[in-house]
């Protein structure tokens, strides 16, 4: 069994180049960490869904990472303009994204549901014109 | 995203011969096609995908690989004769990603390798 481990990550909004690196790291660290594969993939794709949503609507945002034996969790702090109905962008399908978006192929209304699906425990609070705080815990047993 | 079939009979040399493919990246085609799954739609692909999947996309974009990275898919077909650019296909160089382009349209590429996988059961 891995020893505890924390590491925090910079997000740059816009920075559409490098968008998805963060939580390629993420993942490689896991991977690194004996973490099993399938804890893995689910952390890797919360983490990716995440960092994708500070890249295109936030102006920057810190990504925390905590393995413990027991679980990971991801806490993705991001200054931004924040969620006014967290009940509506919750919703599969509810989007406010931009046409450029789009075209990267994200932007439909999925992240924050493809969030929740692969998480524990999911907590996100938003204040508009602040940004938002997301709170995601993958059990590792 | 449409998963197509499970099959542990196929792999990326039978998708090359099938899609009559050209091979953009990856060195290693006797890598298993544990599913294959057809989307422009990178979080459908994050929602349905499993270890192993291949993807065929229509979507050109360095997040496709960055997507493939995440999800474990064993690799990706650019379909409608799409040619990634040399960002995308060194970064997919760089992860490991195998990547084959073909000129058939998303609807035709599904198909053969649905009754590809159909007839190898």
């Amino acid at each position: 069994m891995h020893e505890a481990f924390e590491s925090i990550y910079q997000v740059l909004g816009k920075d559409f180049a490098n968008a998805g690196k963060v939580s390629t790291a993420i993942k490689d660290t896991l991977k690194r960490l004996g973490v099993n594969p399938t804890i893995v993939r689910r952390v890797a794709i919360v983490s990716y869904e995440a960092e994708m949503n500070v890249v295109m609507y936030a102006t920057r945002g810190k990504v925390l990472l905590n393995v413990s034996p027991d679980d990971v969790t991801l806490k993705i702090n991001d200054e931004g303009p924040g969620i006014p109905d967290l009940a509506l962008a919750m919703q599969e399908g509810y989007t406010t994204a931009t046409h450029e978006m789009r075209e990267m192929g994200f932007g439909a209304g999925m992240g924050l549901p493809n969030i929740q699906r692969n998480a524990d425990e999911f907590n996100i609070d938003s204040e508009v014109g602040q940004g938002t705080r997301l709170f995601v815990r993958v059990k590792q047993i | 995203m449409t998963s197509l079939a499970s099959s542990k009979s196929i792999t990326l040399a039978n998708v090359r011969e099938i899609l009559s493919a050209e091979v953009l990246n990856g060195d290693d085609l006797s890598v298993k096609v544990v599913e294959v799954g057809a989307a422009d739609l990178l979080s459908d692909v994050l929602a349905m995908s499993k270890t192993g999947t291949l993807l065929l996309t229509g979507l050109v974009s360095t997040q496709v690989i960055r997507t493939a990275v995440i999800a474990d898919l064993c690799g990706v077909v650019f379909v409608r004769g799409k040619k990634p650019g040399d960002e995308i296909l060194s970064l997919a160089k760089e992860s490991g990603i195998p990547v084959l382009g073909t000129n058939l349209k998303m609807f035709e590429a599904a198909g053969l390798l649905y009754t590809a996988i159909s007839e190898n059961h």
